[in-house]
């Protein structure tokens, strides 16, 4: 048990961090305005030149090797709900390292998508 | 209640990743569960896993959605903020609640599936907000 909570806390924090870091980086490259493949290839090799993107790559690789693991031990059914936990740190982590504005009505959202996390979580037992 | 205008492509590329995301990961769940966890820690084990990873089709066909996902992702993000495409993309759970049933035999309880719902109601809510609220950093 004391691997699975490990896990899980690897899969939320740094899968999250990961994927803030990825938006940090899409605030900087700006807007897709071109879907042709020449375009999208342009963007995503001018994302990659951003730290932020090698820092989200990092992170997301920790996060995805604990989610491997983890599918080994745990249902996919169960897995991947409880990782949906961290739709609050999404949230923060957007309200403070993005500066987004998180409305409550936007929070408000948020906890219902954790409290049905809590619902998964008790019909798995 | 007043709706957020969203265009359209921001919704389109949702569903994208709504449908690439579970797939990939039921796909991994998949081979995983055929490979078994990992023996252990050190450098013999881990490579072992590794090549066993490689040599699977499941986790190539699994890691292939996942990486079209990705790029759903990044795009979704060049669009709209991550707070309102992070809880919005939840969809995806009702979409590995079925596959897990239907694909891989799994029984997702009435509980579960209320959980579901309910993840649902919340994306609803998130979805009635401004999706960007944000300047471009560039």
């Amino acid at each position: 048990m004391k691997t699975e909570i490990i896990l899980l806390f690897l899969i939320m924090v740094a899968g999250t961090g990961g994927e803030l870091c990825v938006a940090r980086t899409m605030q900087a490259v700006g807007p897709a305005t071109d879907l042709r493949p020449g375009a999208l290839i342009r963007l995503i090799l001018r994302a990659l030149q951003n730290g932020w993107m090698w820092l989200g790559f990092l992170l997301m690789a920790v996060g995805f090797f604990s989610l491997l693991e983890m599918f080994s031990l745990e249902n996919v059914s169960f897995v991947v709900p409880v990782t949906a936990l961290s739709y609050g740190f999404g949230a923060l982590g957007g309200k403070v390292f993005l500066r987004e504005q998180v409305t409550r009505k936007r929070w408000a959202g948020v906890l219902l998508v954790c409290l049905g996390v809590g619902l998964v979580l008790i019909g798995q037992r | 209640m007043t709706v957020a205008r969203v265009p359209s492509k921001i919704y389109l590329f949702i569903m994208l990743m709504v449908i690439l995301g579970p797939l990939g990961n039921v796909l991994l769940g998949k081979g995983m569960k055929r490979i078994g966890a990992t023996a252990a820690w050190n450098q013999a084990g881990l490579l072992h896993f590794l090549t066993q990873l490689s040599g699977s089709g499941v986790i190539w066909l699994g890691l292939l959605c996942l990486m079209a996902f990705f790029a759903a992702n990044m795009l979704v993000l060049s669009w709209a903020d991550y707070s309102y495409v992070q809880p919005a993309s939840a969809v995806a759970y009702a979409m590995v609640a079925l596959l897990s049933h239907f694909l891989l035999g799994e029984v997702v309880t009435p509980v579960r599936w209320a959980g579901v719902l309910v993840i649902c109601l919340g994306v609803l809510i998130v979805g009635h907000t401004p999706p960007r609220t944000t300047e471009y950093r560039g």
